[in-house]
């Protein structure tokens, strides 16, 4: 019998080393301890981005490297919502850029975040259309004719409350075939040409140059995102998080993100620096 | 002292302890989430959130689109099955694996094949779009993404349940003067009927939660290719009680649909000693295949 | 209108031909692996044979390898067969398996309802119509397998070991029955009891590798056995040699001392349908140097501890392999050889296996053949 019950004692211990050797493998919030309040800054950085943000941030984070030897950032890229709810079940980030105000601000009311959130960069609608343009798009109130197919963002997520208002203005009512979840969806039925036409950030056409052709329209001034960034309260490398944001939101930062299309933030609240 | 030995009071199992133990938690993965998720449930709110126009709309599309797509795998599924356990050809193996891709492939990966088949600019699309057929963001999208990943499931039950009949029935069938047509008819189709079953059972429930091919290839329009799975994802992205009140209605109506229909192996019947089976008379073979 | 055929399957090394005649039944025997299954699949349409050519009632079955070839579908044959187990259709109750047959054949539900009660009643299982196959005992299924089968009106009805899977009460009764309806039908049973073939056929037909090795009449071939496994069946010794002027000599070299046997000439002419296959039934004609057997009942074996002389015997040394009881009997098997002695015998000279001793046999009682 007591043979039984420590073999089954063994077992559930071997579980439970496996359980923790499984959770150890994930990088921890932040590298050394003894690093930090040195002058030469070191450690890990674990950076949370809105999806849009993929190119310009895996830019920035390597020149961030570059500037502080020792230091290491790891990027994780999804939707803003989905990031806020990861962040809000304790997932170990320092750092924050939100591609809506929204999300930063649910944060933020569940003091979240450390300090004030900064916005960095702004970002307008496009029409995008696949290459060579088939349905012969020229305006937004082409996108209303018939048999034009238009896909856009669900009014749930960032983008299509951005083309909701766009609609508002120009006055022209959308029947889009599709609504969908994310701008990368909408970005990939026009890639494939499934749509004629598909609203998507200026940025995305920017990215997507060669695949898909951007239509710059006048209404999507009223509806312009502002993304902001922000440490994070659990964050364990503060100074670290500060400097990455410093690097954002200064001008080597901004230089990089106006070269991917996103706008200036807007100017009563930049920073400073 | 040994494992083996445990005092139950059923018949013996054979089954050492331990094992028990890793069955518990292999039975805690599984229903410890869907717990979480029950707990997590606005029960207050339940009623609005999931008889919202968008969720009944989301709800009612995922039945229909899901009965058609099985519909759709019973017609295309059951000639399959026969051709692989009964045919002989060459490339039989290999149909076989193209057949159960989908099994193993990520459903997003499906949806660019179907795209790229089923699509304005694809193989067949260009075609279809000529004659005036247009799938790409319609309902059909939606039936023939779920179509694309619930049939291996068909074919692989009725394939199963084929080769354990065994062709000795439709031999006999043939001798006694039935044509092919009648042999699949009278003796083939309802020799299989419970495999039939619990395949078209699974292809449901794997077409009410398909996903990810449906997002890519059919897009996601209220009422037209919006199904549950998506409107639950969309409705995430702002209110997580809808989304959370959602899973919990997916679950239900799949918990209904396969304990209803599915009800498993079949064990022998039990005899007067417990589950001891009976070894004269009928041969086991005849009752397995009820 | 007689069943002809010849065909080959070379990955099975059968190649065979054989013919019946009209209400002819012929029991198929042979060792396991012997083509018996192979026989009845390539009859029935169930196996494509490489060569061959069958036909009944002047309609080709098949006809292959010779230029153009006919293959008849298994379902236009008219050859059902009934297997070791009843097979019903588990789905469907006695009466409509019964009907399946007729059903299949285009007659009318009604009319094929009738048949099917005709034949129930043959087979004593009217009582059992509405039942379904998990409903019926071993015996009762096969009862109803065999109405189904002679439901569908075979020009040729193939049995597969019919009473293999039955327990030892239901055998005989099937046996009956089956002897019943087999009267005066065109039938093939495959069999490994030899009272099957004794009672239910005409004519026995002994397969071994693909080949027939002996074909006659049944009491012909158990009483002058030329092969170990009909030897065997018959209860009989045999061993296989050359013939000499006063026996047989083995390849051995070892002198047995016998009867040169003659009496079935009369017998064989006698035997009824099926014996123009059967030509080797000569033995007047037994030459020395011909090919012959040696053939003797284990009951004329005596056992000695020690070698036994005095003309004219034969005496064999031996070592017992297997003692077993066999009625008021003991068996005494020496590897291919048996004898049968009392139990009081048997202790008094302490048989064992594994022991070395002497088996004695009388002239006068082995008889000697060609083969």
């Amino acid at each position: 019998m007591t043979f039984r019950r420590l073999r089954i004692a063994a077992l559930l211990a071997a579980s439970t080393l496996l359980a923790a050797a499984v959770s150890g493998c994930a990088p921890g919030p932040s590298g050394n301890p003894a690093a930090s309040g040195t002058p030469q800054r070191s450690g890990t950085l674990t950076v949370f981005a809105a999806a849009s943000l993929k190119a310009t941030f895996t830019r920035l984070a390597a020149e961030f490297e570059n500037r502080n030897p020792g230091t290491t950032v790891t990027l994780s890229f999804a939707g803003s919502s989905d990031l806020a709810t990861q962040i809000s079940q304790g997932a170990p980030a320092d750092v924050f850029a939100s591609a809506d105000t929204r999300n930063m601000a649910r944060l933020s009311d569940a003091a979240l975040i450390h300090g004030q959130a900064v916005n960095f960069a702004t970002n307008v609608l496009e029409i995008a259309v696949p290459a060579g343009n088939p349905a012969s798009i020229s305006s937004f109130a082409d996108l209303a004719r018939p048999g034009v197919k238009v896909v856009v963002c669900a009014s749930q997520v960032p983008c299509g409350a951005a083309a909701e208002s766009a609609e508002r203005e120009a006055g022209t009512v959308l029947k889009p075939v599709s609504e969908e979840s994310s701008v990368a969806d909408v970005l990939g039925k026009v890639v494939s040409g499934e749509a004629d036409a598909g609203l998507v950030y200026a940025t995305d056409v920017k990215g997507a140059r060669g695949k898909v052709e951007g239509i710059p329209f006048p209404e999507a001034g009223k509806a312009v995102t502002t993304y902001p960034i922000a440490a994070l309260e659990g964050s364990r490398n503060k100074e670290l998080a500060a400097a990455f944001i410093s690097l954002v939101a200064g001008s080597d930062g901004q230089k990089t993100l106006a070269d991917a299309g996103f706008g200036a933030p807007p100017a009563e609240v930049r920073p400073s620096q | 002292m040994k494992a083996g030995q445990r005092r139950s009071p059923g018949a013996y199992t054979g089954i050492p302890s331990w094992i028990y133990v890793v069955a518990a938690a292999g039975g805690l993965l599984v229903v410890l989430p869907l717990a979480a998720m029950v707990a997590k449930v606005n029960w207050a709110q339940f009623i609005p959130l999931v008889t919202s126009e968008s969720s009944l709309t989301a709800l009612g599309l995922s039945l229909r689109t899901s009965a058609a797509s099985t519909l759709l795998c019973i017609v295309l599924g059951v000639p399959l099955a026969l051709v692989l356990a009964r045919g002989s050809f060459p490339g039989q193996r290999l149909l076989r694996s193209f057949v159960l891709l989908p099994l193993v492939l990520p459903p997003v990966v499906g949806g660019i094949a179907l795209l790229y088949t089923f699509g304005r600019q694809g193989l067949l699309g260009r075609s279809l779009e000529v004659l005036g057929i247009q799938i790409a963001f319609s309902t059909a999208a939606v039936v023939l993404a779920q179509t694309f990943v619930a049939l291996p499931f068909l074919v692989v039950s009725l394939e199963g349940t084929l080769r354990t009949a065994g062709g000795r029935y439709e031999a006999v069938a043939a001798t006694l003067g039935a044509r092919p047509g009648t042999v699949l008819r009278r003796v083939t189709l309802p020799l299989v009927l419970p495999g039939l079953a619990s395949g078209a059972v699974l292809s449901f429930a794997r077409s009410l939660g398909e996903f990810g091919a449906t997002l890519t290839f059919a897009g996601s329009l209220q009422g037209v290719t919006r199904t549950l799975p998506l409107e639950i994802y969309l409705q995430r992205e702002t209110d997580a009680d809808a989304a959370v009140a959602l899973s919990l209605v997916l679950v239900a109506v799949a918990v209904t649909v396969v304990a209803v229909s599915y009800r498993g192996p079949r064990r022998p019947p039990a005899g007067p000693f417990g589950s001891e089976r009976r070894t004269t008379a009928v041969p086991a073979r005849d009752r397995s295949v009820q | 209108m007689s069943f002809r055929m010849e065909a080959a399957v070379a990955a099975r090394g059968f190649d065979l031909a054989l013919t019946v005649g009209p209400g002819e039944t012929v029991a198929i025997m042979g060792p396991n692996g012997a083509g018996k299954s192979t026989l009845l699949a390539v009859i029935a349409g169930l196996l494509h044979p490489d060569s061959g050519r069958a036909e009944m009632g002047g309609r080709v079955l098949f006809d292959l390898g010779s230029g153009r070839s006919t293959w008849t579908a298994p379902h236009h044959r008219g050859t059902a067969l009934l297997a070791q187990e009843p097979l019903l259709f588990p789905h469907l109750s006695a009466l409509e398996n019964v009907a399946f047959g007729p059903r299949s054949r285009g007659e009318s539900r009604r009319a094929s309802r009738k048949t099917a009660l005709h034949w129930l009643g043959a087979v004593d299982a009217g009582g059992l119509a509405g039942r379904r196959p998990a409903e019926l005992s071993g015996g009762q299924a096969q009862r109803v397998a065999v109405a189904r089968a002679l439901a569908a009106d075979p020009g040729l009805l193939l049995l597969d070991e019919p009473m293999a899977a039955l327990d030892i009460h239901a055998a005989p009764l099937l046996r009956r029955l089956l002897k019943r309806v087999l009267a005066g039908r065109r039938a093939i049973i495959v069999t490994h009891d030899v009272l099957d073939a004794l009672m239910l056929a005409d004519r026995v037909i002994v397969l071994e590798d693909g080949r027939i090795i002996e074909s006659g009449p049944t009491r012909d071939i158990l009483q002058r056995p030329r092969s170990r496994f009909v030897a065997g069946l018959a209860g009989l010794n045999l061993i296989p040699g050359t013939l000499t002027e006063h026996g047989l000599t083995t390849a051995a070299g070892q002198d047995i001392a016998g009867q040169h046997d003659s009496i079935l000439d009369t017998e064989a002419a006698a035997a009824g349908p099926g014996v123009e296959e059967w030509s080797g039934l000569d033995a007047g004609a037994a030459a020395p140097g011909q090919a012959g057997v040696a053939v003797f009942p284990p009951s004329a074996v005596s056992v000695f501890l020690t070698e036994a002389h005095g003309s004219p015997r034969n005496s064999f040394p031996v070592t017992i392999t297997d003692l077993e009881p066999r009625g008021d009997q003991i068996r005494v098997r020496a590897g291919e050889l048996s004898a049968d002695v009392t139990p009081a015998a048997s202790a008094d000279l302490g048989l064992a296996p594994g022991m070395a001793v002497f088996f004695v046999i009388k002239a006068g009682a082995v008889s000697v053949y060609p083969a």
